[in-house]
């Protein structure tokens, strides 16, 4: 028999976040590199460890073999404890059916009887997309004192921005009124950050009736809450203030590394408190040498300087060969940026080789480059181009060869 | 991959060469290349052997070393079969709890030897830093009949002159046999130093060490290799590739420096075979608009906003604006504040460098401030 648990996390892993292009072409959104060493996973995962949360689902579908492999036993979190753990939870066959989890209720719907095992009193739901560190625990304390049923973590965002979120209009007592996915004409700023606290035996009411339920789309925002909210149900909104960060854009990625380098950043990862865990590739420190240049950027273990790093972020293992200049950019493991090449306002996905003499990106949008492609000698990407994973790029016409 | 060997590593050496810097620490807990300590380089070339069995003599000041290894989950030796044992000392009727040279400490973790299921081992002190495997190396010692093989490099003059712990040269004839050894010798002709590693039989290391304190005899080099040379057949085995022998402060200081030429780093970092250490889960290093460095290594959590040369940055340390730091070595956490000046100098863990300080040390002489000092 598996002890009890109080609350039980199951974290929505699954999106393909088609928005980031040719970085999630080839792996699940939770698992893109952020900060020159943390997937964006790392931090629902510390986030739960820090809040005494060790029991954690992890709900994958979407080109789960990266993030499989990254969370492994879950130890680098500590979460490979005896009585919880971390555990990846792919959809399987049941009986003589087996289907794909079609939203994100139904992937807590199809993963009841993991979590029956632990009999918690509550589920947190929680999803891959966010950079944010917060205690779950005090949401959770907020649940409780409001006898609530479900309770949704809410952030202000500015009013003009409020069109493109899940909108809770709330009393006084913060209780929800009404619901509204991305409303034209949002008559509040708070907006869900799509992390839900469940009364378990309650919610599981609803997940079986949605199931039945053929128009549903088996979401939580879409479908769940608002029919909670029309059965006169206790939901409540929890107020988060501090750092969070959609990175569901090349451009918003981009920025939210850019925001590290502030010399006050808004995210502060050297809380020892709040230390944000990551499975650590073994690699010496890094190497500067006599003739580079390093100024305003993060640079990880094992990597190689001997060029210019200007406003950048640099992964572990990559190499900055002599004459090179990295600028405005994000540079993921393993890259090799050779003599004299030049990379300016990008993201260059791991494993990619940058030829001498080659140049990506510019002024204007942000170049990427997909994994393991290889820009040739003197061959060039335009600035708001996009190379796929292991294309070789011959000539100037960059991602289009 | 070595299945029938299980590793023991002294990890007692008492070094007063090495001054402040193991005065709460043993030699094997020294943080050297802005990352790692002494012993991970042994442990991390016995794991890389296919060796899941170690046991790590510890003696005195080894609460740093049993914090640095925990569990041994980090070099893969958590395990249900075997794993990492560290063996303390504790007073019995026979000893209480000093060790009276390796023999004696040998001695006194037999139960450990004896358990061990395995019929070969390797025994090594841990203030050598290389990186190799030992297949080949007990391959031979099979091959040659040898009793015991220890492994040596060649090395030209010794630097270090006078300042030398446990310096054995050996001679060997031409059949690579061990005629003849000195420890600490103040000349030899011998550009053979050893490696403080023995391939042996478990049984012969039992019987040898018995046979030594049978007869009030303790230390390993003068007694129980150099007493028996005629009765047992012991080989050298030659290591080729860096070496690196913490024997005084001034090796220290160099072997770090060494760190900074790209051969030793590709041979010691990145050949098949990792150096594994403690995970600490700490940000990038971030460099600010006005730092300058140059020629240094710097590992993760460190935040630079001064000049670094020629340096070696271990991890979470901090380095003001305007701050020079020149052919230094700088430990984890410690914090190097505006227009403070260091040259030749070894700052411990968690050191507080004030504003304005001036440091200046020699490169035969490099300035050590203890741990958690505040200049």
């Amino acid at each position: 028999m598996i002890k009890k648990k109080k609350c039980v996390a199951m974290l929505l892993a699954g999106g393909q976040g088609s928005r980031l292009g040719v970085l999630t072409k080839h792996r699940a959104k939770p698992a893109v590199t952020y900060g020159g060493k943390y997937r964006i996973i790392d931090f629902p995962l510390s986030n739960c460890i820090h809040s005494g949360i060790d029991t954690v689902g992890v709900l994958t579908q979407y080109e789960p073999l990266e993030l499989n492999a990254y969370i492994g036993t879950g130890s680098p979190w500590d979460l490979d404890g005896i009585t919880g753990g971390a555990f990846v939870l792919p959809p399987y066959v049941k009986g003589e059916r087996g289907e794909w989890y079609t939203g994100t209720a139904n992937a807590i719907y199809q993963n009841i009887y993991f979590i029956e095992q632990y009999n918690p009193d509550y589920i947190l739901v929680l999803s891959g997309d966010h950079i944010y560190k917060m205690d779950y625990s005090q949401m959770i304390e907020a649940h409780e004192d409001n006898k609530a049923d479900a309770t949704i973590a809410v952030i202000e965002v500015p009013i003009e921005e409020a069109p493109r979120f899940g909108i809770m209009n709330t009393d006084e007592s913060l209780r929800i009124e009404e619901f509204e996915e991305k409303p034209k004409k949002p008559k509040s700023n708070m907006a869900s950050m799509g992390v839900y606290v469940f009364n378990w035996k309650k919610v599981k009411e609803y997940l079986i009736a949605d199931s039945k339920n053929e128009k549903s789309s088996n979401d939580f925002g879409k479908n769940i809450i608002p029919t909670m909210l029309m059965n006169g149900e206790r939901l409540f909104a929890y107020p988060y203030k501090g750092y969070w960060k959609d990175v569901g854009t090349i451009d918003s990625l981009w920025e939210a590394n850019m925001e590290l380098l502030q010399e006050e950043p808004g995210l502060n990862l050297y809380d020892d408190a709040w230390r944000i865990f990551s499975r650590n590739p073994n690699k010496p420190p890094h190497f500067v040498d006599k003739g580079a240049k390093i100024k305003n950027s993060l640079v990880s273990e094992g990597c190689y300087i001997y060029g210019t790093v200007e406003n950048s972020i640099l992964s572990a293992g990559v190499t900055v060969e002599k004459g090179a200049v990295v600028r405005d950019s994000i540079i993921m493991q393993e890259t090799v940026i050779r003599e004299k090449s030049k990379v300016v306002k990008s993201i260059v996905d791991e494993e990619v080789i940058v030829e001498e003499g080659a140049s990506i990106g510019g002024k204007g949008e942000i170049a990427v480059v997909g994994n393991k492609a290889v820009i040739r000698a003197g061959a060039s990407v335009a600035a708001g181009e996009s190379v796929p994973a292991k294309r070789i790029v011959k000539n100037t016409t960059g991602g289009a060869s | 991959m070595l299945r029938n060997t299980f590793g023991l590593i002294y990890a007692g050496e008492q070094n007063i060469n090495l001054r402040e810097l193991v005065y709460l620490r043993t030699v094997g807990a020294l943080p050297v290349g802005g990352r790692y300590r002494a012993i991970d380089f042994i442990l991390s070339n016995m794991v890389n052997s296919g060796i899941r069995n170690i046991g790590v003599i510890a003696q005195r000041s080894y609460h740093s070393l049993m914090d640095h290894l925990g569990s041994g989950k980090e070099w893969d030796l958590s395990r249900k079969n075997d794993g990492l044992f560290i063996l303390p000392p504790f007073s019995s009727a026979e000893n209480m709890g000093t060790y009276r040279g390796l023999v004696d400490a040998i001695k006194g973790v037999m139960g450990y030897i004896s358990r061990s299921k395995q019929q070969y081992c390797i025994l090594s002190g841990s203030y050598t830093i290389f990186n190799r495997t030992f297949d080949d190396m007990v391959e031979c010692h099979m091959d040659s009949g040898a009793d015991i093989t220890m492994l040596y490099n060649e090395e030209e003059a010794d630097f270090f002159r006078g300042e030398r712990y446990n310096d054995v040269r050996l001679h060997l004839n031409e059949e690579g046999r061990v005629v003849d050894l000195e420890i600490n010798a103040t000349t030899s002709d011998s550009k053979k130093v050893g490696m403080d590693t023995y391939v042996m039989r478990k049984d012969l290391l039992e019987y040898l060490v018995e046979d030594c304190m049978s007869r009030g005899k303790y230390n390993f080099v003068s007694d129980l290799l150099m007493g028996n040379l005629n009765r047992i057949k012991i080989m050298g085995y030659e290591h080729k590739g860096y070496v690196g022998r913490l024997h005084s402060v001034a090796s220290y200081y160099k072997i770090n420096m060494d760190f900074l030429n790209r051969d030793v780093q590709d041979h010691l970092f990145y050949s098949d075979n990792q150096i594994y250490t403690k995970i600490k889960d700490e940000v990038p290093a971030k460099y600010a608009k006005t730092s300058n460095v140059k020629n240094s290594l710097v590992a993760n959590g460190c935040i630079i906003e001064g000049e670094v040369e020629n340096s070696i940055l271990f991890r979470g340390v901090y380095v003001g604006k305007g701050a020079k730091i020149k052919n230094s070595i700088i430990m984890q956490n410690s914090e190097i504040y505006n227009n403070s000046d260091l040259e030749y100098v070894i700052l411990d863990k968690s050191v507080n460098i004030r504003q304005g300080r001036r440091l200046i040390g020699d490169e035969v002489f490099p300035v050590i401030i203890r741990k958690g000092a505040i200049v």
